[in-house]
């Protein structure tokens, strides 16, 4: 806005006419699309994010030369995205009820050491159960995810009864989790882990992959497409019953369409990417398949990172939206003492929100260790920073009250398409952080600016 | 004190007061907002409480609904001792409030904040549609020009935010309700609506503590008048047997209309 042109005298008082008519030359133009997006009674930040997400997807790819938009960049772009992702859902609910958690860099670490002395140390020796037994994945992750509500919990307890602010909390954490890994690590890196919980991240050991192959992935699309058009159909219902309008026909049809294109177009994907020709091979020579001339083409399907991904996403949106402990966080956010005075138990719900973030932060941390097959004690560092972003990115509000899970994934998607984008094109690692840093500032400018436009 | 039921219009003399407040003590650190005040209300009754900026009558209201609780003192519901903690405690007994701030999540619908904190739910999950329907009767009934259900409630204007505050604390059968500074927001059409919905729930049984500056609102609307004075109860007084003037002597210096000079009413005209 303080930027003078020649010839263009700016007086104070007069509000920076450019921004105000460009504006409002977007929004009249745009003015159809939102007609229609408002039948479709779609989320129009949401599609804007989709339609900003798509235009950085088509110019990375002209820019590289056409090597962003294969299955191979995709699939790892998905895998990369995923763990950022997982912790952002919760974030959003902690941002929404008006608090930050800067800790969960640290307790992803905490807990993916934990989770790794748990597999490695304690069940084959400190219980002499021994190694690589088929329930070790699961009882790891299990306490972790335990652990991660416990010291979540624990933070949020702080914050909510004892009246400390959720910054100086998390902050302490940040410092408190970090410190404690190195105590008990003494800068060793615990590795190598269970072969099954390596699965969790998504890569390979010998000719198991971490991912669901051709037939279950194409079995994942259907049954979500399924349950995309069983929750259209039960709203329908439900609004029919009351007598309220719903979309029309053509716009229920194009939505649904559309949701499921875009599943089934993601399962298509992550199927074109081939395992590795030495796996295949390898595969290929267990089961005795004949490897024809150029190789053998075994789909690789989702990843489970990703899989995993979709499950807690479900699962905190289902949280959010369909649950009281949502519309909770929600009301707290928009205003705290209007919710304190309905009756709601505002410190219980505040508390819940941390102890979810850090169950979702053991959840992130197993995906992260798994995909190292080790767990470092740098494990997580500045992922609070990742977190934080996608939330805000995914449209977030930090004066509380606003915010959507599927946006804070968007945002991840975001970021990390900025990032893995970059990369392809040799953008060295400084200047990434330079223009992930603008786009993080403009993307919430941008949004304030239309905010007040709208409202 | 209770000597003062008696003095009722309309009410049978042995008749249990719906709600007592007995001698309430609330303090803030070594502030005593409210010093000892006794009121009660009967059902189908108004009763007004006025004061100047700080004479409690908020903090007094505040240990009804549960917000906050006092420090000492008793409340009675039909005759029997309560404990009010919270305000939960309070909507269980059917005592429902509107705050002069409306106390709306603004960026929540309508039907999330009838419902907040009381939502209906089909199976385990929110069931909003049934809500919708809900809150589209009950502010149907108030203001049938309200459309916007959808929205959050930061888009509404005044009255509509009005609206849904009312919604909330007459959807749930309150017997008592609470309402602070309740036109202090409205235009005049507005206020005229929320005029005559008080006169309806009046006739409907409900007893109503009006909270207001506005005197004439509340010659207009209540039975009894309570003036409240630096945390103290001046009086009660039937609204018959007294002028504007003497309630406004009352507000400004203090005194019962008894002990108010024909000099001291005259230069609250000066």
């Amino acid at each position: 806005m303080g930027a003078t042109v020649p010839g263009q005298v700016t007086t104070e008082g007069q509000p920076a006419p450019p921004i105000r008519s460009g504006v409002d030359t977007l929004r009249s133009a745009l003015a159809p699309v939102t007609g229609v997006l408002r039948s479709l009674e779609v989320d129009t930040r949401l599609f804007g994010m989709v339609a900003a997400l798509a235009l950085i997807w088509i110019g990375f790819n002209i820019l590289s030369g056409g090597t962003f938009l294969t299955s191979r960049n995709l699939w790892n772009l998905s895998v990369q995205s995923a763990s950022i992702a997982i912790m952002a859902t919760g974030m959003v609910l902690v941002i929404v009820s008006r608090n930050i958690d800067l800790s969960v860099g640290s307790m992803l670490g905490f807990l993916g050491y934990t989770m790794a002395m748990v597999q490695g140390v304690w069940i084959p020796q400190t219980l002499g159960l021994g190694l690589e037994q088929p329930y070790t994945w699961i009882l790891t992750l299990l306490v972790g995810i335990v652990l991660g509500a416990a010291i979540g919990g624990l933070q949020g307890f702080v914050v909510a009864y004892g009246g400390v602010p959720s910054f100086i909390v998390t902050l302490g954490g940040l410092l408190i989790w970090r410190g404690l890994i190195f105590r008990y690590a003494q800068g060793q890196t615990i590795a190598p882990l269970d072969t099954t919980f390596q699965m969790l991240g998504g890569g390979t050991v010998g000719t198991r992959v971490g991912a669901l192959g051709e037939w279950p992935s194409w079995t994942l699309g259907l049954v979500l497409c399924i349950a995309i058009v069983y929750a259209q159909i039960t709203s329908r219902r439900r609004k029919g019953r009351y007598g309220f309008p719903v979309r029309p026909m053509w716009a229920e049809v194009l939505v649904g369409a559309a949701a499921c294109g875009a599943v089934l177009g993601t399962i298509w994907v992550a199927n074109s990417y081939p395992l590795p020709p030495n796996v295949a091979a390898q595969y290929a020579q267990e089961h005795g398949i004949p490897v024809p001339p150029g190789g053998l083409f075994i789909p690789t399907g989702v990843a489970f990172p990703v899989v995993i991904m979709l499950i807690v996403t479900l699962v905190v949106t289902f949280l959010a939206t369909r649950r009281r402990f949502g519309r909770y966080v929600y009301a707290i956010g928009g205003n705290p003492d209007a919710a304190a005075l309905a009756g709601i138990n505002v410190r219980r719900t505040i508390m819940l929100t941390f102890a979810l973030i850090g169950s979702l932060a053991a959840v992130s941390a197993a995906v992260q260790t798994a995909r190292l097959n080790a767990a470092v004690t740098s494990l997580g560092v500045q992922n609070e920073l990742d977190v934080i972003s996608a939330a805000v990115i995914g449209g977030t509000s930090f004066a509380g009250g606003i915010g959507t899970v599927p946006g804070a994934i968007l945002g991840a998607v975001v970021m990390q398409s900025l990032r893995s984008g970059m990369v392809l094109l040799l953008v060295d690692s400084p200047t990434q952080d330079i223009v992930v840093g603008l786009v993080l500032v403009a993307a919430v400018g941008l949004d304030a600016v239309v905010r007040r436009r709208v409202s | 004190m209770i000597t003062q039921a008696t003095a009722t219009p309309g009410a049978a003399p042995q008749r249990v007061p719906l709600v007592e407040l007995r001698n309430i003590q609330v303090a803030f650190g070594g502030v005593r907002a409210v010093a000892g005040v006794t009121i009660d209300l009967y059902a189908g009754e108004v009763v007004g409480v006025v004061g100047g900026n700080g004479a409690g009558k908020t903090t007094l209201m505040r240990t009804l609904s549960g917000a906050r609780p006092p420090d000492s003192g008793q409340i009675l519901v039909n005759g029997q001792p309560v404990t009010i903690g919270n305000p939960r405690d309070a909507k269980a007994l059917g005592i429902e409030t509107i705050y002069q701030t409306l106390a709306l999540a603004d960026n929540l619908d309508a039907p999330a904040n009838v419902f907040l904190g009381r939502e209906l739910e089909a199976a385990t999950t929110l069931d909003d549609a049934a809500m919708e329907s809900a809150t589209r009767k009950v502010i149907g009934r108030l203001n049938p020009n309200f459309k916007n259900f959808k929205t959050p409630v930061l888009r509404l204007s005044g009255g509509q935010r009005q609206a849904v505050a009312i919604a909330r604390a007459i959807h749930f059968n309150a017997r008592v309700l609470i309402m602070d500074e309740p036109t202090a927001a409205l235009g005049p059409a507005e206020t005229a609506q929320v005029h005559s919905l008080i006169r309806q729930l009046k006739s409907e049984g409900i007893g109503i503590f009006l909270v207001s500056h506005d005197i004439h609102d509340v010659f207009d609307l209540s039975e009894r008048i309570s003036v409240m004075y630096h945390g103290r109860l001046v009086e009660t007084v039937n609204k018959n047997d007294v002028t504007t003037d003497e309630v406004l002597g009352m507000i400004i210096l203090g005194k019962p209309p008894t002990k108010l000079t024909r000099q001291e009413l005259a230069e609250l005209h000066g």
